[in-house]
């Protein structure tokens, strides 16, 4: 392990821990608002909608200052770990970044304290306004950060003057087709989350037949949520794979462990066993024509191989080696696609349930069960779609122009070492808590005392807090 | 005026911005546990900073975000060059930040107490090492001749480092002593405590801030290029923070919070002008020949001019609704029960 190795595992490490909090808070914060808008808009139902805004209120919150906190980190470390990168591509890459800051965060953190603790201040409509507005700035927040992330990927609207890239065209920096595409498959992959975080424990207190009112129409706000999330997930997810195919081709031969150049059509490895020293798979366990089908939409079409494209990138960016882990990028892909298509399925038959006769939905136990089970999923998905993405474009850092190695910051080797140690101690407390607070809360449910022998008190009271405005307008 | 001085004074803002706000939340955490007797008052002290925190702390992330996009050497510089420094920053934040959240979510004292601690530590922490990092920028770093900074850990803390530490810590406690002044209610006696608060710290501010500035003269010679308007600055800095005894004792508590907020702005602008009248960002301790110059550490014309447009459009937008945040939670906080049910 060297300098540049323990800043690219803390990178990693940050970036994994920080998404893990902010995914579910950006599609969560867009749930509540819809939420508070069933409250704002149903007067017959107020209370009942209330009480579920409040409750899953509760759970964004203790997610919430995580995400925050762990933001920090990610701002600081470009300069920390990564100085001469920063130099790089300052003049195109902290705009994004800065947008994100004046756009969003102050935004989001602004509001979200109006919205808490504003709720006996504020009128139902200036509430309801700052929890959109909460839900807004999460969004451009991802827009932002995922844009300055495809630039690294695919850099447009740049030239390079004495080692340094300028901005020639910010317009192509926002409208480069690989942002907008990531943007949808980060955007989706959040609802995906958050709404089976809303079905799980829905589901939980439907099977303990607690607050089935309440939990019968989150059930069914999540399932809508989740349906919407599968769909834009799984389909922009394919295209950037066929996207990658053309402008990242080592990326998408890696994704397949395809080391040299397929037939057509193409078959599709299920499973393989990878070599990465002698460069081939020595078990490879084959469907025919899926993989031309997933890299043209077609019957028939090859595509190059790690080898032969190891050969033109020698050639367009001198002698090296440009192979990713393969075994990796190509494992990462499977989970996260089988996970991906289990998460479709459910959702489709959630609402298939629904759909085919009234009150169904809440009595097939069955289903129930497995949506608790299902919680957990949606995030490793996440994780090994990030794994694939930036494994995949090893060893560049800006892909073509910069490569890791170019982009470390001159930190000690003892310097770096103590941070990550450090970082990393924080990391496991952080999300061991925040995944043990979020537990006892959910699975308290509503205007019950948490079992768990810790927490006795403070479960807040969910009814009318904050609504009772509303009765008096209303 | 170019649009790279312009942006130098626009990252000096949002510094000054950052330090302002959260240094009396920074402030009040550290004095909780001095001042509050039971568990009533300090949630009343929390109370006081609850809804202002996490915005306050967003002026950080936006210092770095706009001295990434339009100064991106000096920001990677100063963040590579000051490593140690930052990691402690961040795991303080870290804690600091989730402390607020987590500390009533279980109901047991051991468990507050150490969320407590978290805050307080995660208050000193940074409140002290702002500081370091703003004498290591004037002071300089051992910037070599490719940009990189080659500084050894032990070269952290001058001694000119650890009084400008001692500095902002004792700023900021005192301007949360103020800060408590216009947030608590008059009548109780927790009020009381924060003004004799106020006046003790004050005075350990007052003599921090004045080593600071002279040894910033006589030991180090940072002032030297300063022409007569400029040692305004911190003559000011020093006088607003003289006079706030005055205005203690007085019992004017908007004037005391004035003065203190005056002084952070002063001292800041000091900072900034140390780096201005030289013509650096960042000067190197090997050979002034390597300092990171104004001009050259500065992002491309476009990159700037792109910025300003953001910056114009955004800055007051933000400056009014963080204004409005404070103005919706205008009523000062009592200790009672009632606090004990509303979350904090």
């Amino acid at each position: 392990m060297d300098v540049v190795e323990l800043s690219r595992f803390q990178f990693a490490s940050t970036s994994i821990f920080h998404f893990f909090f902010v995914s579910l808070t950006v599609g969560l914060a867009f749930l509540i608002a819809v939420m508070e808008t069933f409250a704002f808009v149903r007067s017959d139902r107020r209370e009942l909608y209330g009480k579920m805004t409040n409750f899953f209120g509760h759970l964004f919150l203790i997610n919430f200052a995580v995400g925050v906190v762990t933001g920090i980190v990610q701002e600081f470390q470009f300069g920390m770990n990564w100085s001469e990168y920063s130099y790089f591509v300052g003049n195109i890459f902290g705009v994004p970044l800065a947008l994100e800051v004046l756009m969003a965060f102050f935004l989001e953190s602004t509001f979200i304290g109006l919205w808490w603790f504003g709720k006996d201040r504020l009128k139902p409509w200036m509430r309801l306004g700052a929890i959109w507005l909460v839900a807004v700035g999460t969004q451009i927040s991802a827009f932002w950060i995922v844009l300055a992330n495809a630039w690294m990927h695919h850099p447009v609207g740049y030239e390079v003057v004495d080692g340094q890239a300028r901005l020639t065209d910010f317009g192509a920096v926002v409208f480069n087709y690989k942002a907008w595409l990531y943007f949808a498959h980060v955007q989706g992959s959040a609802w995906v989350i958050a709404g089976f975080f809303v079905l799980g424990i829905s589901a939980f207190h439907l099977l303990r037949r607690q607050d089935t009112d309440v939990f019968a129409r989150s059930l069914r706000i999540g399932l809508v949520f989740a349906a919407v999330g599968t769909v834009f997930s799984v389909v922009s997810g394919h295209t950037e794979a066929q996207v990658a195919r053309e402008d990242q081709p080592m990326k998408f031969a890696a994704m397949e462990a395809q080391w040299e150049t397929s037939e057509s059509p193409a078959p599709w490895s299920l499973v393989a066993l990878i070599d990465q020293e002698a460069r081939e798979n020595t078990v490879s366990l084959e469907i025919p024509y899926v993989g031309s089908i997933l890299a043209y939409n077609s019957l028939e079409g090859r595509y190059d191989g790690i080898n032969q494209i190891e050969e033109q990138y020698d050639e367009a960016y001198g002698e090296g080696d440009y192979t990713p882990p393969v075994a990796w990028v190509y494992w990462s892909f499977r989970i996260m696609v089988a996970i991906g298509s289990l998460l479709l399925a459910t959702a489709f038959l959630g609402l298939f349930l629904w759909w085919r006769r009234r009150g169904e939905l809440d009595r097939t136990r069955w289903f129930l069960r497995v949506l608790v089970l299902l919680i957990p999923l949606p995030w490793i998905a996440n994780f090994t779609g990030w794994m694939v993405t930036e494994m995949g474009r090893q060893p560049f850092m800006v892909y073509g122009l910069l490569t890791v190695e170019e982009g470390v910051s001159a930190n000690s080797f003892g310097e770096v070492l103590t941070g990550l140690v450090g970082l990393w101690i924080v990391y496991l407390a952080l999300i061991g808590l925040d995944v043990y607070l979020l537990t006892v809360t959910a699975r308290a449910g509503i205007h019950r005392t948490p079992e768990a022998q810790l927490i006795a008190a403070p479960a807040p009271s969910y009814e009318g807090s904050g609504f009772q405005g509303y009765e008096r307008k209303g | 005026m170019d649009l790279v001085t312009l942006w130098f004074w626009l990252i000096a803002l949002t510094f000054t911005l950052y330090f302002f706000l959260e240094g009396f939340d920074f402030g009040v955490d550290i004095l909780r546990p001095t001042l509050a007797r039971n568990e009533a008052e300090e949630r009343a002290l929390t109370g006081t900073i609850g809804p202002f925190w996490d915005g306050n702390e967003v002026w950080i992330i936006a210092a770095a975000g706009l001295m990434f996009s339009t100064f991106p050497i000096w920001y990677g510089a100063v963040f590579s060059g000051l490593y140690p420094v930052f990691v402690a920053i961040l795991l303080a934040l870290l804690l600091r930040g989730v402390s607020f959240e987590y500390r009533n979510q279980v109901d047991q004292q051991r468990w507050r107490d150490f969320w407590d601690w978290m805050s307080f530590l995660g208050s000193v922490v940074p409140s002290f090492l702002w500081g370091v990092v703003m004498a290591k920028i004037i002071e300089g770093l051992a910037v070599d001749e490719d940009s990189r900074v080659v500084s050894p850990f032990t070269d952290l803390f001058s001694p000119f480092a650890l009084v400008g530490g001692c500095a902002t810590l004792l700023l900021f406690v005192l301007h949360g002593a103020n800060f408590l002044l216009l947030r608590l209610h008059q009548d109780t006696p927790l009020h009381a405590r924060a003004r004799r608060a106020a006046l003790g710290w004050g005075a350990l501010a007052t003599v921090a801030i004045l080593a600071f500035v002279v040894m910033g003269y006589v030991t180090e010679g940072l002032f030297e290029d300063f022409g007569v308007l400029p040692w305004l600055f911190p003559v000011a800095a020093f006088l607003t923070l003289a006079s706030i005894w005055l205005a203690l004792t007085l019992r004017r508590d908007t004037l005391a919070f004035t003065m203190s907020g005056l002084t952070i702005l002063f001292a800041t602008v000091t900072v900034f002008i140390a780096l201005f009248t030289r013509g650096v960002v960042l000067p190197s301790t090997l050979d002034p020949a390597f300092s990171l110059t104004l001009q050259e550490s500065a992002s491309q014309h476009y990159t700037l001019v792109l910025m300003t447009w953001v910056g114009a459009i955004f800055l007051p937008l933000i400056i009014g609704y963080q204004i409005w945040n404070y103005y919706v939670f205008r009523e000062r906080v009592r200790p009672d029960e009632g606090a004990l049910d509303r979350g904090y």
